[in-house]
């Protein structure tokens, strides 16, 4: 039976590839002709640099696997193996553990970028949902691998996290057991929580970036803007007329961004990698012990600010679970995100005042919200942990109402030339 | 075989009885799955009584156990502790141990078979972290009429000295009581209740 040829006209070699194998189409729709807005400005690099950091934990993983044990007799020491007599083991561990900080700095910045450009808007939403399952996949990734070198704040941390399911009435303590597979976090815990990190949630990570980068190249990037550039094409080619191939010009724009990012980051990698006990915890430099917490206990960095909720929800009626329902619905509530906006403009620059005023209170809530929850227990920081929760929901909460009324700027039809 | 004729009734119902079937398969197939989760024969047998030997322990101190892997405390109270459970009273939330927090037979404000000596699980009712003994008062880094008792360092939950929660913190119930009894006057058996109390 006779091939039909391939319409990209290749011959040789990558000819016989494109008879059997979309090589050249893909190529062609995800880079060298995938038309992307031409005004993509300094928070555009955060989504490249997601994937970097995501390349860096496979690879770095795969190997820290190669030497680390899941036993809760032995994981301890393969860590300090690992850190001592593995020849460049050390800097493996650094790579990976700075690499967890570094995934949720960038993927903080890069959420944001879609929020005050309305990256989420119609007809963006699902890759929004897909990204806030990413984040979601993330923050479990994340906890499981702080449990595995099973020091005493990845013990604890276990245990705080993994009660948090036991404030769920009736089935609540049962279901910690289960989720333990023992009566406190034991052996049976850290292996599950390893085969978590390892197999079962890199997949669906992975397998979710695909579905984030498909979404996103079937409806074609957001730009700061807020302006859709496939309404004005070129009538014979069909290009969008402000769009720009994104191979080579912005493969080229994240190259650039990859060598500041890494500047950055193999500088704390190799110079400061605990990031002052915000990376690294100086109670996990110590083994397990069921027997006793240590005395100042903080999640990760990354997880402050809704542990800082968690901790600000006093409990009530014999219960303390709405502390954790208003944890998860400070995380549920980002999905709802595109149809809270109902402002007729995108892009936070055609925006009036009081969006932006309530952009400000957000970002400073949240950040308050992640110092007070590294900080010990104290009356004040309950006190603007509550404030700032409550300013955190109201953001979310009201934004049908303030994004609605408010007056916004026109819109161009094309990007201005002086676009910044 | 006859391409004609399609009963769309018949296609219908072999569908439907066709992903019944199949349903059935998925969730019993699951069953394996989620059932190996559970504690296994070896971890449920680690959960036989401790015994813990008081006689060398000093009046106003704290011994630490395992018992299921959970820290369990033995104190020895000194009458002035005992005296400060009554002064702090008012402001327990639930001072007369009315939630099922502890065995039949642990009765009153002492929480205890013997009221000089406390036996109590140490993991806090809030999130399971291990409180920290601070007997010494006053603290004024923990409460201006602080008489001493358990501080929670993760989330700031208070405990009189009989593991009785203060009100207004994170933790909504008593610290638990293990059952226990006296084998003697100073070995306590933890994780199995007196003869005859049950």
């Amino acid at each position: 039976m006779a091939i039909v040829p391939n319409p990209h006209k290749t011959t040789g070699f990558l000819g016989w590839i494109d008879d059997r194998f979309p090589l050249t189409k893909l190529w062609k729709d995800h880079l060298s002709e995938y038309y992307a807005p031409k005004n993509f400005n300094f928070w555009y690099y955060f989504g490249s640099l997601a994937l970097l950091v995501l390349v860096n934990q496979l690879l770095t993983g795969i190997w820290l696997v190669m030497h680390y044990k899941p036993d809760a007799a032995q994981a301890w020491d393969s860590v300090e193996y690992i850190m001592r007599d593995v020849p460049w083991g050390n800097v493996l561990r650094y790579l990976h553990s700075t690499g967890a900080s570094a995934f949720f700095i960038v993927v903080y910045l890069h959420m944001f970028r879609g929020l005050i450009y309305g990256s989420h808007r119609k007809p963006r939403e699902l890759i929004w949902i897909f990204g806030c399952l990413i984040f979601l996949a993330l923050m479990a990734e994340a906890f499981c691998g702080y449990v595995l070198p099973w020091g005493n704040m990845s013990f604890w941390g276990a245990q705080v996290i993994i009660n948090l399911f036991g404030t769920i009435p009736f089935i609540g303590p049962d279901l910690v057991i289960w989720i333990q597979g023992d009566f406190i976090p034991a052996d049976a815990t850290l292996n599950r929580l390893f085969s978590f990190h390892v197999i079962a949630l890199p997949f669906v990570l992975v397998g979710l970036v695909v579905a984030h980068l498909i979404a996103l190249h079937e409806v074609g990037s957001n730009n700061p803007e807020g302006i859709d550039i496939k309404k004005h094409k070129d009538p014979v080619t069909h290009i969008p007329l402000d769009g720009i191939p994104f191979h080579p010009y912005y493969t080229v724009k994240d190259v650039v961004g990859v060598g500041v990012f890494l500047m950055i980051f193999l500088g704390i990698v190799f110079f400061a990698p605990d990031g002052g006990g915000y990376f690294l915890e100086k109670p996990n430099f110590t083994p397990a012990n069921p027997l006793a917490t240590p005395e100042h206990i903080t999640p990760a960095w990354y997880f402050g600010a809704f542990y800082a909720m968690l901790r600000a929800t006093p409990s009530f009626a014999g219960t303390q679970i709405w502390g954790v329902i208003v944890m998860g619905a400070a995380v549920v509530i980002l999905f709802f995100l595109p149809w809270l906006d109902r402002s007729p403009v995108k892009s936070i620059r055609y925006k009036g005042p009081i969006f932006k005023l309530w952009v400000g209170a957000f970002v400073i809530s949240f950040v308050l919200l992640n110092y007070y929850g590294m900080q010990p227990p104290s009356p004040t920081g309950t006190l603007i942990s509550q404030l700032c929760t409550v300013v955190y929901f109201l953001f979310f909460l009201l934004m049908p109402i303030y994004t609605k009324r408010e007056k916004t700027k026109p819109v161009p039809e094309r990007v201005p030339h002086d676009a910044h | 075989m006859s391409n004609q004729g399609v009963d769309p009734g018949r296609r219908r119902f072999l569908t439907l009885t066709t992903s019944v079937v199949g349903g059935a398969g998925v969730v019993a197939a699951a069953w394996p799955f989620l059932a190996s989760l559970k504690p296994s024969e070896r971890a449920k047998a680690l959960g036989a009584p401790v015994a813990i030997d008081i006689s060398t322990a000093e009046a106003g101190q704290k011994i630490t156990v395992a018992w299921r892997g959970k820290p369990v405390w033995v104190i020895k109270r000194t009458p002035e502790m005992l005296a400060s459970l009554d002064k702090v009273t008012p402001s327990l939330l639930d001072p007369d141990s009315e939630a099922r927090q502890q065995p039949d037979y642990i009765k009153g404000a002492a929480r205890a078979i013997k009221p000089e000596v406390a036996v109590m699980i140490g993991s806090c009712t809030h999130l399971g972290c291990s409180p920290t003994f601070r007997p010494d008062h006053p603290a004024p880094d923990i409460d201006p009429n602080w008489q001493g008792g358990f501080y929670c360092p993760c989330h700031g939950s208070k405990f009189d000295l009989s593991g009785r929660v203060f009100k207004g913190v994170p933790a909504p119930l008593n610290l638990v009581i293990p059952p226990y009894h006296f084998a003697s006057d100073t070995l306590v058996i933890v994780g199995e209740d007196p003869k005859g109390a049950a």
